[in-house]
């Protein structure tokens, strides 16, 4: 038998190699975090801030009321409405929008929630998918994403994920563009500084689907980075392409404890 | 064309009460060109009224100026128990129409 306090060292270790395994790549990265996590909101004027927080002056509140609409219509051969299935969103699609994005295996892909609803408008609706970034796709997801206001971002990182979490970890420290700079360059070096007229946040991603007053109207996260990209004059990857995918996971993990605001308002 | 309008339920005869009116739509500005250059033809909600159990308490006539999603508010004095019904038109002709009740208590 082992001396006790061998015993004990023993077990620690055991303790360690299963704790890495578990969350390996979240331990080791956990410095990167921004420290303190604070909500984009918290970089913006207090005219954008009082925008977000009025439910009814908020205009991304028009999305879910659209999205609300949409949840009861009947779409695709199936005949079947989201509420057919899933009754009140209120209470089926509470926190989802929190896990997200997902593996899914019957995909064998990363899957976040716009890819989700669109999952089930051709497998469970028979109906053609929507659009990214259509009205109708920003709609149920501002709705189905609005019934997690208020939940933490959860962030995790299971295994099965993990291949998705360190390609987004790395491209994040990747520098691209003309600028020849890394998101991590902004959002993590040099967040609460000037950047022309705007304060760099820290780039999260718990407001989206959200409305830009840039834009004049409600977008996805992979279009705000889009607009990243665009910023430092790189080639914008398309929607839903495994490097955007990839990034919204890592974000996941990055913000996670995050309060979802969505719909949240930017400037 | 998606609305959203705010009326209090109830009021007591007499109160002051804030209306107010959120409507989904681009206001293209007449200004801006497409990707291959073309004007984008202007198109913005030109007209919006408000009546109240039938007589006009509110109208507004909007322009290019006015930003995507355009939202209003006003107020006026709680009458009698009824409906608080917005019309709007925008330059394409589209119509929207939106209504709310309130029940007014002496
Ligand atoms: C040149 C600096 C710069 C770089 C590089 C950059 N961004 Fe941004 N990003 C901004 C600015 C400015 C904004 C708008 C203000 C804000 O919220 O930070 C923004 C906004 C965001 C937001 C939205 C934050 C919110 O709360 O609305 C996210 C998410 C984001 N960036 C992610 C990224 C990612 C991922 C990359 C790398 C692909 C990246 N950014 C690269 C400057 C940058
Ligand atoms: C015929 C039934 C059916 C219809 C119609 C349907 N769904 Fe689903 N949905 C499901 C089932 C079953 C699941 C869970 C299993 C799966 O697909 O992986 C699901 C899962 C989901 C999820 C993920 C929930 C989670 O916890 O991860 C979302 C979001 C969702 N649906 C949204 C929608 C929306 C939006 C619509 C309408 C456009 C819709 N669904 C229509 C059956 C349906």
């Amino acid at each position: 038998m082992l001396p006790r306090s061998l015993r004990h060292a023993c077990a620690l270790a055991c303790l360690f190699v299963w704790t890495c395994t578990q969350i390996g790549p979240v331990f080791a990265a956990d410095a990167e975090r921004p420290s303190p996590l604070r909500s984009g909101i918290e970089f913006t004027s207090a005219d954008v801030r009082s925008l977000q927080d009025d439910d009814f002056q908020n205009p991304g509140m028009l999305w879910v009321t659209r999205g609300e609409e949409l949840w009861r219509v009947a779409a695709g051969k199936s005949g079947k409405s989201c509420a057919d299935c899933h009754q009140r969103a209120e209470t089926s699609m509470k926190g989802v929008a929190a896990r997200y994005p997902v593996y899914d295996a019957a995909a064998g892909d990363v899957v976040n929630l716009e890819g989700r609803i669109n999952l089930c408008r051709t497998h469970r609706q028979a109906a053609k998918p929507l659009v990214y970034e259509s009205e109708n796709m920003l709609a149920l997801t501002t709705y189905v994403a609005h019934q997690s206001r208020g939940a933490r971002v959860e962030g995790a990182v299971p295994t099965e994920l993990r291949a998705s979490f360190e390609r987004g970890r790395e491209r994040y420290r990747k520098r691209i563009g003309q600028m020849d700079l890394a998101c991590t360059h902004c959002h993590q070096q040099n967040w609460g500084r000037t950047l022309l007229a705007q304060t760099i946040s820290q780039g999260h991603g718990n407001a989206y689907p959200a409305y830009r007053l840039e834009w004049q109207s409600l977008g996805s996260l992979q279009r705000r980075l889009r607009a990243c990209y665009f910023g430092v004059r790189a080639e914008m990857p398309p929607y839903q392409s495994p490097e955007l995918l990839d990034l919204e996971v890592y974000l996941a993990w990055r913000g996670r404890g995050l309060t979802i605001e969505t719909p949240g308002v930017r400037r | 064309m998606v609305a959203r309008v705010q009326v209090p339920g109830n009021a007591k005869r007499g109160e002051i009460i804030d209306i107010r009116i959120a409507i989904q739509h681009k206001m293209e500005t007449g200004f801006r060109f497409d990707l291959f250059g073309k004007p984008i033809p202007k198109n913005v909600v030109n007209e919006v009224v408000c009546r109240y159990n039938g007589a006009e308490i509110f109208r507004a006539e909007l322009g290019s100026g006015i930003a995507a999603n355009p939202y209003m508010q006003f107020s006026t004095i709680a009458e009698a128990s009824g409906e608080i019904v917005f019309d709007w038109v925008d330059d394409a002709g589209e119509r929207g129409t939106e209504r709310a009740s309130i029940t007014v208590s002496a």
